[in-house]
């Protein structure tokens, strides 16, 4: 069935290398409409990067992404926000020294009839989404950099669901915070997903990623290990292609399954 | 999508409870920091009074001609400041965006040298332009900002684009653009400047006299009414809490007190006897017994640092540049995730810093009716040094406009009392040097507690 459909993106071989080491290589994986595709892996496993590769903040060495079937140019990060791809990275990203309105406009200001940026309009509207995300948030006039773990969290995916993204990577979005918003992330995802958006999670809470995803991808040491719908493994298994490359059955191997010894 | 903010309880700590003046403040929204740059101004102010009328034996509350507060005094420093005053706006850009720039000194002495040469020999002699046209002026002064924009548009280049450090790029151009301005003459100064020319230095001519300066002053509070009131039109379109009326009405009132009593000091120095008698000569005018007051009112120069000061303000706060500046300043990184052109911004703000040498350069030039090679000596230094006293923080990302325009006044009320006071040159720069350690020291104590 989903041979016939068009994913939303498709990464084809993609490498790269930071000086010696391959961060990511020959790694493939696609992303359908309202779907939700995991990434695992172990700490430098290379997943970060991999993603980094589909918002344009790197540059691959060699591979190619396409979106809706066609071939994607994306060199930087300004054409991924064109072909509608919204991030929340690990690192959250976050410019300290402005609030939260500034932060979540970063780079797309609504600006007043006399081209002057119009911060009022924008903190009523950082103040609707924030309130999606985090209804006790209030702190709307100081520098993220005053904000907690968990708030500059919220911050930064609320910048990622702003702007209508169609697609939506989530690097590690709810490592700083706590029990109620993390919830609240998830009933996040659940909607963003109801409303045919794609979504690539990143995390290492192996709950989550059965609760929220359809597919698992494992990547271990650069190398995809295998991909797999959730219903068709156990959490075990996906544990054995994280720490031990064993891709199980119920999983598409990946060039870096391990090879049974024959 | 469903909106919860309405009945949401804040999840903000307690707050401590505020005095009185915490109260105050709260209410007013006055930028603490700012508070406590005017209150140090203040304080060096009355300072050197003091110490200049104990000196001569005279009472520190009465008029004396020859301490430190008079009108005379008042207004010599502001022209004085204006020309460091002007570069420290941009130097607050470049240091916001975690940048130096060591050159604006010897950028601004090439540029004056260029606009000397420009409106003594090459308008004149080249193009033909009969001495005295009204056209030179212009043209040397575009010819300088021209030249400011291209030293500008270079430096950043190299800075953004080829990524050599700025502090060495701008090192190498204090250097550089110094031997350039040796090279227009081969040293020669050239004087006098044109007539016209002269006026942007200030002087007796160069100000624009009483009944404009009131003009100017009131329309600069008809300005502040304005802003006040679209400020709060602005909250009430989003329903956002307004201040009280009467924290409005007391900021409307003590910022139109400050300017007019600006205008009010400025009004009160008159013309010098010599001058004024020659005017009168001129003009077929009898001196009436007692002489002739004629008010200096405000000087040209004053004029431009304060329009200069309120476009840069502009820029910094109101546009997207201005915004972007700042993003970069705090994470370049996630700026760059963001899309936004981080190479394109900071080759922009070192032009924006070279257009503001060059009208410093114009000023000081003018000012001392004459280009020499030295104008501007170190004049980097007490640019810089004007930004960080006024709260630039030199690890980017923070800093205000008008913050480095009062520090370059303080410095330069600094620099003129110590010469009224007849303190030799080696320890006024102890001095200064000391000030400028002490004032960053305060800066960051304030910060860890704010
Ligand atoms: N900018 C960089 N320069 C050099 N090496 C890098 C860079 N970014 C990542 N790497 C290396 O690439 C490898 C993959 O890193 P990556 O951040 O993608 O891991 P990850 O799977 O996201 O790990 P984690 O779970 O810890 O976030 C690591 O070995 C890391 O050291
Ligand atoms: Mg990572």
């Amino acid at each position: 069935m989903e041979q016939t459909r068009i994913p939303l993106v498709d990464l084809k071989n993609i490498s790269i290398a930071f000086g010696g080491i391959r961060a990511v290589d020959d790694a493939s994986v696609d992303l359908y409409p309202g779907e939700v595709v995991a990434l695992l892996g172990h700490n430098g496993a290379g997943k970060s990067t991999l993603i980094k590769i589909l918002s344009g903040a790197y540059k691959r060495d060699s591979g190619a992404i396409f979106v809706r079937g066609e071939e994607a140019q994306i060199s930087n990060p300004r054409d991924a926000k064109k072909y509608g791809i919204e991030t929340i990275y690990q690192t959250l990203a976050l410019a300290d020294n402005v609030d939260a309105a500034a932060n979540l406009f970063l780079g797309r200001e609504i600006m007043t009839a006399y081209g002057t940026l119009d911060d009022v309009a924008m903190e009523a509207e950082a103040r609707k989404v924030m309130g999606r995300l985090n209804p006790r948030f209030q702190r709307f006039k100081e520098p993220v950099s005053k904000l907690s773990g968990g708030q500059r969290q919220s911050v930064a995916i609320a910048r990622a669901i702003l702007f209508n993204a169609r697609i939506l990577i989530m690097d590690e979005p709810t490592a700083a915070l706590g029990p109620q918003e993390t919830a609240q992330v998830g009933e996040l995802v659940k909607q963003l997903k109801a409303d045919g958006i794609g979504i690539f999670l990143i995390s290492h809470d192996i709950h989550d990623v059965f609760d929220l995803a359809d597919r698992v991808c494992v990547m271990k040491n650069g190398q995809v290990v295998g991909t797999a719908r959730t219903q068709d493994v156990t959490k075990d298994e996906v544990l054995g292609m994280i720490i031990l490359g064993k891709c199980p059955p119920g999983a598409i191997p990946g060039p870096g399954a391990m090879q049974i010894a024959a | 999508m469903t909106d919860t903010t309405t009945n949401a309880p804040a999840d903000r700590a307690r707050t401590t409870e505020l005095t009185p003046i915490g109260r105050f403040l709260k209410a007013t929204e006055i930028d603490t920091r700012m508070l406590g740059m005017v209150g140090a101004l203040l304080l060096i102010w009355i300072g050197l009074q003091v110490i200049s009328s104990l000196r001569l034996g005279v009472n520190p509350f009465e008029f004396d001609s020859r301490t430190f507060l008079t009108f005379r005094n008042l207004w010599n420093l502001s022209v004085q400041a204006s020309a460091v005053a002007i570069m420290a706006t941009g130097m607050v850009l470049v240091i916001v965006m975690r940048n130096i720039d060591l050159s604006v000194g010897s950028a601004e002495g090439l540029i004056g040298m260029v606009m000397g040469f420009a409106q003594v020999h090459f308008l004149v002699r080249t193009v033909g332009l009969e001495l005295g046209n009204p056209w030179i002026w212009a043209l040397a002064l575009a010819i300088g900002i021209a030249l400011g924009l291209v030293i500008g548009a270079l430096q950043g280049f190299v800075i953004a684009y080829m990524e050599v450090p700025a502090f060495i790029v701008t090192l190498g151009g204090l250097l550089i653009w110094r031997g350039a301005a040796w090279w227009v003459t081969s040293g020669q100064t050239i004087a006098p400047l044109d007539a016209t020319f002269q006026l942007m230095g200030g002087g007796p001519q160069g100000a624009i006299g009483a009944t404009w300066s009131w003009i100017v002053g009131l329309v600069a509070c008809l300005a502040v009414v304005l802003a006040l009131l679209n400020g709060r039109q602005q909250r009430k379109r989003f329903k956002f809490p307004l201040r009280p009326l009467w924290a409005e009405a007391f900021l409307g009132a003590v910022t139109c007190g400050v300017i007019l009593g600006a205008i009010w000091i400025a009004n009160s120095y008159p013309w010098p006897i010599g001058i004024v008698r020659r005017y009168a000569e001129a003009n077929g005018i009898t001196i009436p017994e007692g002489g002739l007051f004629i008010a200096h009112g405000i000087a040209i120069p004053v004029l431009i640092a304060v329009a200069v000061g309120i476009v840069m303000t502009f820029v910094t706060n109101r546009t997207r540049f201005g915004r972007y500046v700042f993003a970069i300043g705090g994470n370049p990184e996630a700026a760059n995730l963001a899309g936004i052109n981080t190479r394109w911004i900071t080759m922009k703000v070192f032009m924006i810093m070279g257009v503001l040498a060059a009208i410093s350069a114009a000023v000081s030039s003018a000012r001392l009716n004459s280009a020499t090679n030295s104008l501007g000596t170190l004049d980097e230094l007490l640019v810089i040094a004007a930004a960080v006293i006024g709260g630039t923080s030199l690890a980017g990302g923070a800093g205000t406009v008008a913050g480095a325009m009062l520090g370059a006044l303080l410095m330069q009320s600094l620099q003129s009392g110590m010469v009224l006071l007849n303190i030799d040159t080696p320890l006024q720069n102890i001095v200064v040097g000391l000030v400028l350690v002490v004032a960053v020291w305060l800066d960051t104590l304030y910060r860890k507690r704010v």
